[in-house]
């Protein structure tokens, strides 16, 4: 068995063209990520240029309109470029930049992680090319417009379901096509090892923070952290540091679209079987001949029949717990926080959100609880609206 | 010593693609016969997958159509199964880990066996992950085939080592599908191999031409080709037989 396995899942299921460069990866991140000055510059551009340490912010008025655990919003949505994904990207750009490579290529669903490369790319000065699935550029049209004013050149994807899956396809077949200038900034904690590692060490930074400002507030740990999982690098991210603290629940809240007894879902964990696709072995939703199943959510940042394969270990080993969320409660959380707290997040954390309302209030009050809101949502008003039957033009 | 090794035994091989199911289960049958009495040497059957990432458009849209047309693992098992029972030709897959995952190892590679499909070819599955199906497929007496690709370099000599069948030369960067100019650095990638291993080796990805079959084989044991083939089936449909006769012999007659 090859490296990079989480109990049974992980591993390296890609075509022989692309073995050699995937290594030359694992030896360039295992030896930078300790490299004092790769450290420094990393540090340094998540301080300065991301903003970070992200705020965790007490949510006082969440807090008492659920009237159970304190609620902690841990603030990725105002980190630069919107979301969590400027963690592992730039991380990403760095290591591409070190190991000589002049352009890279990445996959979008929502934009969050195109717009991040793109961002990433214009900083460091390096080529950038997004693959974006046709329906995706339609969904998200001004995330478009975002990377292309970032330099990066957009490709519409039109195969398969034009979504975030057949977005990885291709950028896989680019990838295939031309790897001795270019790096691939895989967005999640997926893909072939080492990505699932790559991306979710650049992630924990997110629980690296966490841990230490919860314990400066609270004096003790949290009863639970909550997170969205699509492939699942927020909630990652979210979970590391606090996989030791057996104390601490981790629950991932998946898209469950229409609902989970529907055709119309992307609840990998509650409705996907073993398998392997996308490098990985993993869960998929997929149907009894191993053909990968379409998927749906409102949330084009969860729509996707995959997860990373340390959750899917995380879940096998019941270390963490994941839930599914519809769209229907992911809106209703969407205006709850906007109205509660002032803040509008993106559709993807609008699902933890959803998830936190239901088990809060049960929670004693002197427990506290860590939401990972990932992203902000000036990308998703327009498309809430639509939900709601009101046309906006952007 | 497997049956695929007859297929290099006569000169120069041509190795012949069908997506199994394309456009029909009946249609794909009669093809591959079309292919055998051709002069085909060895026919690869894919079994089609929903997001075949090794595949330019070509094949990828083969896989659909095959798909929306009712193909199934099973089928295909039944499609070797009648093409066994009529020719000779070594027969063997290709497909994605996913699907042969799904079924079942065990299952699938005795089913393999039954039916009388001699090898596989998956390209997501590299070397280093073969571990999981190499002795349930020589339990079965299916070889595992194993790719080479113009940045496997030092690697090579391992993969042609623990090779088994032929050994599949991906001729150039990227996905299937047709192209004008293939990698100059071939010939060599297939010496490395060669001075490794006494195994055939077939050159495949971006082969359409009779002139690229003569180049190829004054170095290889054989070509493969996929995409022009299938080609031929998207372009003619139900009435693509007779087309994909003449395109086979014409390649026979180039390498010959």
């Amino acid at each position: 068995m090859s490296a990079g396995r989480f109990g049974e899942y992980g591993g390296q299921y890609i075509p022989e063209t692309l073995m050699n460069e995937i290594h030359a990866l694992e030896q360039a991140y295992a030896h930078y990520k300790d490299d004092p000055a790769f450290v420094a510059e990393l540090d340094g551009l998540l301080k300065e240029y991301a903003g970070r340490p992200s705020l965790l912010y007490d949510a006082k008025k969440l807090t008492a309109a659920l009237g159970g655990a304190r609620v902690y919003l841990k603030r990725e949505d105002l980190n630069h470029t919107g979301s969590h994904k400027i963690n592992n990207v730039l991380g990403q750009a760095l290591l591409a930049r070190r190991m000589g490579k002049t352009r890279v290529i990445a996959e979008t669903g929502a934009g969050q992680h195109g717009v991040a490369t793109a961002t990433a790319a214009a900083l460091l000065g390096l080529e950038c090319e997004i693959f974006m699935g046709r329906e995706d550029t339609e969904r998200q049209a001004l995330n478009v417009y975002r990377m292309e004013l970032l330099g990066a050149k957009v490709h519409p994807v039109t195969s398969g379901t034009m979504t975030l899956k057949d977005a990885v396809n291709e950028t896989m077949r680019e990838w295939v096509s031309r790897t001795a200038d270019t790096h691939y900034v895989l967005g999640s904690v997926m893909g072939p090892h080492p990505f699932p590692t790559i991306v979710r060490d650049f992630q924990s930074v997110i629980s690296r923070e966490a841990r230490a400002q919860i314990l400066e507030r609270e004096g003790k740990l949290p009863a639970a952290v909550i997170a969205c999982v699509g492939g699942g690098s927020n909630a990652m991210g979210m979970f590391y540091h606090f996989i030791p603290d057996k104390q601490v629940r981790l629950i991932g809240c998946e898209a469950a679209g229409k609902g989970v007894d529907t055709q119309l879902h992307a609840a990998t964990i509650a409705r996907g079987e073993t398998g392997v696709f996308h490098g990985m072995k993993s869960l998929f939703c997929q149907n009894s001949e191993g053909q990968i199943a379409p998927v749906y959510s409102i949330s084009a940042g969860l729509d996707y029949p995959g997860i990373g394969p340390e959750h899917a270990n995380l879940h096998a080993t019941g270390r963490a717990e994941y839930v599914p969320v519809t769209d229907d409660e992911a809106v209703d959380a969407f205006e709850f926080l906007a109205r509660t707290e002032g803040i509008i997040c993106a559709v993807e954390s609008a699902h933890a959100v959803a998830h936190a309302r239901k088990i809060v209030p049960a929670m004693s009050s002197n427990d506290s609880i860590i939401l990972c809101l990932s992203g902000r949502g000036d990308k998703d008003v327009a498309a809430i609206a639509r939900y709601k039957g009101r046309e906006i033009h952007e | 010593m497997s049956k695929i090794a007859n297929a290099f035994d006569h000169g120069k091989a041509f190795i012949g693609f069908v997506t199994g199911g394309d456009p029909t289960l009946e249609l794909s049958e009669q093809y591959i016969l079309a292919m055998a009495r051709a002069g085909a040497d060895l026919i690869e059957i894919g079994i089609p997958f929903s997001d075949p990432i090794a595949e330019g458009a070509t094949i990828q849209e083969a896989n659909l159509r095959a798909l929306r047309a009712g193909s199934t693992v099973e089928k295909i098992f039944g499609l070797a199964g009648r093409a066994r029972a009529q020719i000779q030709t070594p027969l063997v897959f290709l497909t994605y880990l996913n699907p042969v995952y799904r079924y079942g190892y065990e299952a699938f590679f005795a089913r393999c066996a039954a039916v009388g499909v001699d090898g596989i070819i998956i390209p997501d599955l590299p070397f280093e992950e073969q571990g999981e199906l190499r002795d349930i497929c020589a339990a079965n007496g299916v070889d595992l085939i194993s790719l080479i690709a113009p940045t496997s370099k030092q690697r090579i000599a391992e993969i042609a080592r623990c090779a088994t069948g032929f050994l599949y030369a991906v001729s150039s960067m990227g996905v299937t599908g047709v192209r004008s100019e293939l990698n100059s650095g071939l010939p060599g990638m297939i010496q490395l191999a060669k001075a490794t291993a006494k195994i055939p080796v077939a050159v495949g990805f971006g082969v359409s031409s009779p002139a690229q079959a003569k180049a190829i084989a004054q170095y290889a044991d054989g070509v493969i080709v996929g995409s022009a083939i299938v080609k031929l089936v998207e372009q003619y449909g139900e009435a693509a037989e007779p087309h994909i006769d003449r395109y086979v012999r014409e390649m026979k007659q180039a390498i010959g």
